[in-house]
């Protein structure tokens, strides 16, 4: 049958229903338009919150320890003999020559590395206690490492350098201490060092467990904490692709003996929650299309009833039935098509106008703008599934309308 | 020997249902090509059923119908609806026509359905054909502007558009006025005088004496048969029967 025909005959259908095909049109717009504010939004918020996680730690990360426990030397050497009350033999403490590691790596990592000593110490100020994670940086390769310098709020990286045990400290722990920048703090370590610090600095990350419970120093503040002079406990490594982070990982753990850790593999938690959100917004998107659907489904479903008349003569005229029955998808699938591309509109028009609204975050005291994800895949994804919906719902009742015997029509209109 | 457009043998129509009911019951008919049939009868004789059962829109609970000397009870759906295309012309009491569809857009679209001819071609066989029938003037009109007469002559001159052998009409001047009868029942009895098959359902005995033979049935069974106004009794349907024996 001539596809031609067919579309004529769809055509005038729709182009004759103007009110009909308004409605099914702006179904299908609102149904796609909504999902692709939905899809940028979410995927935005995602990413963004991502970008912040990916920003502020390292790609990956070189701890001084092993992913399996060594095998201790009585096992080694009696290992038919059940032995008790016989104390380990650890390894010592930091990454063995840790300039040659760094320099090893550097020969093949798409990305830098820099040393660190990261260690445990309570921060004390006026009488407020804050436990945190203290990490030993070296300020000249740090750069090279993490986005710390670009989020400084107050003072610069450099300023760990010029003042004696100088600090730079979060945002939110400078708040909740009512610590200002040059206020001076005691720093207490697991050893029961006790050592009197200056802030020089303070950033934000905009992540609020980093920003209350981190902060920075020299690496050899760090190393004096520890009660380990010239320890190199994690190497930090920051990739020119950050997705590529779990390969590297495994490489380096590969090369080095030391326990590599992802950024994926250290917020393996938050990845999996993520894996599930994206999964509810999948479903909720694909019943936003499909309730759009049902317009369709309804306008297919009147025309087809009214032009009950009009099968009954195709069909008497010689047209084969499924012929017919594709008048009435290609109908549907029309109003899809013009109602998908005001969709795309309605969809560009929501994202642009959400990304100007600004939200208030109380915890990190940042107005942000909504974080809008623009991607082609939301409107070829939301245009193909509705106009597969279109379709579905255009299919049935055409081919229940079609089935109808001519005859039954013909006869009623007598 | 003349040529045989229509044949029906042991054709039978019976719904099934809680309580069945037999529409046709045991027609044997043979129209010959260029002949115009006329079928009388009473409401609910089953005049309606055998056209629509000749038009291949109906299919029999039992027999054969032979269109053209092809046997259709082995016919696929698709096949029968191909048969419908093009080798039968239906006009009904009302006309049907697609009302979004000019009256030039109607009569094109068998043609359009069939794909046999180039567009032109199809455009001025279309024009021809309403032209001939008086409707020139008219092509350009939906039927919602266009008078029943001219409306029934749209759809003659759409029943006539892939030169069908046979050309089924059921009732054609049942909603017409007088004038308007008379220029339909003039154009298909043209029509038949022209080599095709006319096979009309009507209820107007003066009509039905027009055509070149009427048969009257009742309770779906042949009981008069009338060549040219006179009854015979060696009516079509013992021909049929002959050649269902032989």
């Amino acid at each position: 049958m001539a596809t031609n025909l067919l579309l004529s005959i769809a055509w005038t259908h729709v182009s004759t229903r103007v009110r009909q095909t308004l409605v099914g049109m702006f179904g299908v717009a609102m149904g796609v338009g909504f999902t692709i504010m939905m899809a940028g939004l979410m995927q935005g918020s995602q990413i963004d919150f991502l970008r912040q996680l990916v920003d502020t730690m390292p790609h990956v990360t070189v701890d001084d320890e092993r992913r399996s426990v060594p095998i201790q030397p009585a096992d080694q050497e009696y290992a038919a003999v059940a032995m008790s009350n016989v104390a380990n033999v650890n390894r010592r403490p930091g990454i063995r020559y840790p300039e040659a590691v760094m320099a090893s790596l550097r020969s093949w990592l798409p990305g830098n590395v820099a040393p660190s000593v990261k260690t445990t110490a309570i921060v004390d100020h006026g009488g407020g206690k804050v436990g945190v994670t203290l990490t030993g940086i070296d300020p000249r390769l740090e750069v090279r490492v993490s986005k710390l310098a670009t989020q400084m709020i107050e003072g610069q990286l450099g300023d760990l350098s010029k003042a004696a045990n100088g600090i730079i400290i979060g945002q939110a722990l400078a708040e909740k201490l009512a610590v200002k920048n040059g206020n001076t703090v005691l720093l207490a370590a697991g050893e029961g060092t006790q050592i009197s610090a200056t802030v020089v600095g303070i950033f934000r990350s905009g992540l609020k467990r980093v920003d209350e419970g981190q902060i920075y120093s020299l690496l050899g503040l760090a190393q004096t904490l520890t009660g380990e002079n010239a320890i190199i406990n994690q190497l930090r490594i920051r990739l020119n692709d950050p997705l590529i982070a779990q390969k590297v990982a495994t490489q380096v753990e590969a090369q080095t003996g030391y326990k590599s850790v992802s950024w994926q593999e250290a917020n393996a938690d938050l990845l999996s929650t993520f894996a599930t959100r994206d999964f509810i917004v999948l479903t909720v998107m694909g019943a936003m299309l499909l309730t759009s659907s049902f317009a369709t489904y309804n306008i297919i479903s009147t025309i087809t009833h009214e032009k009950r008349h009009d099968i009954a003569i195709m069909k008497s005229l010689g047209m084969r039935e499924y012929a017919v029955r594709r008048i009435f998808i290609i109908e549907s699938m029309m109003m899809g098509s013009v109602g998908i591309l005001f969709g795309w509109a309605l969809g560009y028009l929501l994202c642009y106008a959400w990304s100007q609204i600004t939200i208030f975050n109380p915890l990190t005291g940042a107005t942000v703008p909504l974080q809008i994800y623009y991607s082609p895949m939301h409107y070829i994804a939301s245009g193909a599934i509705s106009i597969l919906c279109c379709a579905v719902a255009a299919f049935f009742p055409a081919r229940k309308a079609t089935r109808v015997h001519p005859v039954e029509i013909i006869r009623g209109a007598s | 020997m003349s040529e045989i457009a229509l044949q029906t043998v042991g054709l039978v129509r019976r719904v099934e249902g809680i309580i069945s009911h037999t529409l046709i019951n045991g027609i044997d008919l043979s129209v010959e090509k260029g002949e115009f049939l006329a079928i009388t009868g009473p409401s609910g004789s089953g005049k309606s059923s055998l056209l629509y059962l000749l038009g291949l829109l109906d299919a029999p609970t039992e027999g054969e119908i032979i269109i053209c000397g092809q046997p259709t009870s082995k016919l696929s759906e698709i096949e029968r609806a191909d048969v419908r295309l093009t080798k039968c012309g239906f006009v009904f009491q009302f006309h049907f026509l697609l009302p979004e569809f000019t009256a030039l857009e109607n009569v094109l679209l068998p043609m359009r359905a069939a794909g046999l001819m180039s567009a032109r071609d199809m455009h001025q066989r279309a024009i021809a054909l309403l032209t001939s029938l008086g409707l020139g003037e008219q092509a350009a009109k939906r039927p919602n502007q266009l008078s029943g007469g001219q409306r029934q002559r749209v759809a003659l001159a759409r029943a006539l558009a892939n030169r069908p052998e046979i050309i089924v009409a059921d009732e054609p001047t049942g909603n017409l006025d007088t004038a308007s009868t008379e220029q339909v029942f003039g154009i298909l009895r043209d029509i038949a005088d022209s080599g095709q098959t006319v096979v009309v359902v009507t209820h107007d005995a003066a009509l039905a004496a027009r055509a070149d033979r009427r048969i009257h049935i009742v309770d779906g069974k042949i009981q008069e048969t009338t060549f040219g106004g006179k009854p015979k009794s060696e009516s079509a349907a013992a021909t049929g029967a002959a050649i269902a024996s032989s």
